[in-house]
């Protein structure tokens, strides 16, 4: 009898949907993109990835020991953290770069705000914003030649942009990722298709991204060029930095994004816009990481204030506005 | 029961903190901490400020009319800042530059007025010199930990005048521990490790 009386807070929908499956199906859809970064930038790239994984992995597990917490680095979330956090780094960067990030950013954003469920901000986001302020020459400087792999000191699409040039690679290089940039983030084709498989299986709302990106590409076509309205390259500031793979990978994270579909666009729509103000006019050539993060402390307002509407509720308000009126 | 003199002087550090436990006085503990030596000359000024205070406040205290004390207060506290500023300015014109506003800005301290109002104004002169300066000196500590942390990591070395501590930087400094964010994360964590160690110490106390 006791056990059939099970007394949670909504929603109630039972589904065989667990933790560990939707985590799975991220892992999954990363995988692409992680192999590719290490096509094209070869050894370093995998270091990078292998390094940010295992830290993030037994810096939770480590936690939960410590604090003597059931351990669940099994549920994949740490790993993805892991990989999250080194895809958003440049391919030169020193190894300990992603380890301490993947140490912060399960331990300092994640466990200790009660690990996972409870962290207020996306972890893998947080430790991306710890190195980059605390190594920020390492961290915004080593970027590499795409199968090269030689070290350049040009600077990435986005910082050529910034500093008011023109010449970024087209977009066909931008689509296959033969450019300067983060592992995780050159190649396009990848990350859309490890997106669209989190959208087939439902894993993510496709609110979010198109919010996001939407946003970013109207934008920066209306704002994006000095002088002229509606003349921006929309298309190429979509396709350049970390646009793709925060809208399909980081915005959705189930803990730090709204629950309800009209929540997810607002959220969706607020990163585009925070990462269009700092690209175009902030001090930074890149704001998704900022943009996202920003959004994320939004989360709690937006939950709040959109509430989905009671089944029947406005039936009945119209009923009752069309009876005041005819009285 | 009168509680003993000493522990008018131990409560600052542990019991008292003023930033860990009371979290007042947050403005300059952030804001001055980037080393362990700003902290020092940081916390030795308000260590005079808040004695000097406390024990004018505790003298005068039986002439202070209920209705004005809190403008009372204000003039006996922003006299000792006015020496401590001009004998900084004189005796250590670098440290002075580092501290810059935040010397001036000790009179409108949270830790100086609450001292007087909740301690000063109803004890007597020898404890409320003993709390002025238990209080201070455990504000002190607090500075110098912060700063040390910040110092460390932020810079890679400890310097306390000529002896630098480690002779060699053993990492690559992170230079966001100097910063503000860097500031309030060294707190965040120092106050939730003290909140455990007294939350654990009670729950032993309580079996």
């Amino acid at each position: 009898m006791g056990e059939k009386l099970i007394v949670t807070p909504s929603p109630h929908i039972k589904s065989p949907r667990t933790v560990k499956g939707v985590m799975l199906g991220v892992v999954i859809s990363l995988l692409p993109a992680c192999v590719g970064a290490v096509v094209l930038f070869g050894m370093n790239a995998l270091l990078i990835l292998i390094t940010s994984v295992v830290s993030a992995v037994v810096a939770e597990a480590l936690w939960q020991r410590a604090t003597k917490q059931e351990i669940t680095v099994g549920d994949f979330s740490a790993v993805i953290t892991g990989l999250l956090l080194a895809m958003t780094l440049p391919p030169g960067v020193p190894l300990y770069v992603p380890a301490v990030g993947s140490v912060f950013a399960i331990v300092i954003a994640k466990q200790i705000f009660g690990g996972l469920g409870s962290n207020f901000v996306n972890p893998a986001l947080a430790g991306r914003a710890f190195v980059l302020a605390a190594w920020p020459m390492s961290v915004a400087g080593a970027w590499l030649n795409p199968l090269t792999h030689d070290a350049v000191s040009s600077p990435t699409p986005l910082a050529v942009l910034k500093g008011g040039g023109t010449n970024i690679p087209g977009l066909w290089d931008l689509l296959i990722g033969n450019r300067t940039g983060s592992l995780g983030e050159t190649s396009i084709i990848l990350l859309l298709l490890g997106g669209l498989f989190l959208l087939v299986t439902k894993i993510i709302d496709w609110r979010t991204p198109v919010g996001f990106l939407g946003t970013l590409f109207v934008g920066t076509w209306v704002f994006g060029k000095p002088g002229a309205l509606f003349q921006g390259d929309g298309l190429s500031a979509i396709l350049l930095g970390g646009a793709v793979l925060g809208a399909f990978f980081m915005a959705t994270d189930y803990v730090t994004s709204p629950v309800t579909p009209k929540g997810r666009l607002i959220f969706g729509i607020g990163a585009g816009l925070v990462t269009l103000l700092i690209r175009l006019w902030g001090g930074y050539p890149e704001g998704v990481t900022y943009g996202i993060l920003f959004m994320n402390l939004m989360t709690p307002i937006i939950d709040r204030f959109v509430v989905p509407k009671y089944y029947g509720y406005e039936h009945d308000a119209r009923a009752r506005k069309s009876a005041e009126g005819k009285r | 029961m009168k509680r003993s003199l000493l522990h008018e002087f131990t409560k600052g550090f542990i019991e008292e903190n003023a930033t860990f436990r009371m979290v007042i006085g947050m403005c300059p503990t952030l804001a001055v901490t980037t080393s362990v030596k700003n902290g020092f000359w940081m916390g030795v000024a308000v260590i005079f400020v808040l004695t000097f205070s406390n024990v004018f406040v505790s003298l005068l205290r039986k002439m202070i009319p209920d209705q004005i004390r809190i403008p009372i207060f204000v003039i006996l506290i922003a006299t000792p800042v006015v020496i401590v500023e001009l004998l900084m300015r004189a005796y250590l014109p670098a440290m002075y530059e580092i501290l810059g506003v935040f010397v001036p800005l000790i009179v409108v301290n949270c830790i100086i007025i609450a001292r007087a109002e909740a301690f000063a104004y109803k004890e007597s002169v020898l404890r409320s010199f003993l709390d002025g300066l238990g209080i201070g000196a455990g504000f002190t500590c607090n500075l110098m930990i912060i700063g040390g942390i910040r110092e460390f990591l932020g810079t890679g070395q400890i310097a306390l005048g000529s002896f630098v501590f480690p002779s060699v930087k053993l990492f690559e400094p992170l230079v966001v521990m100097l910063t503000p964010p860097g500031g309030f994360m060294t707190l965040g964590l120092l106050m939730a490790i003290l909140n455990i160690a007294v939350a654990r110490s009670a729950q032993k106390k309580a079996h």
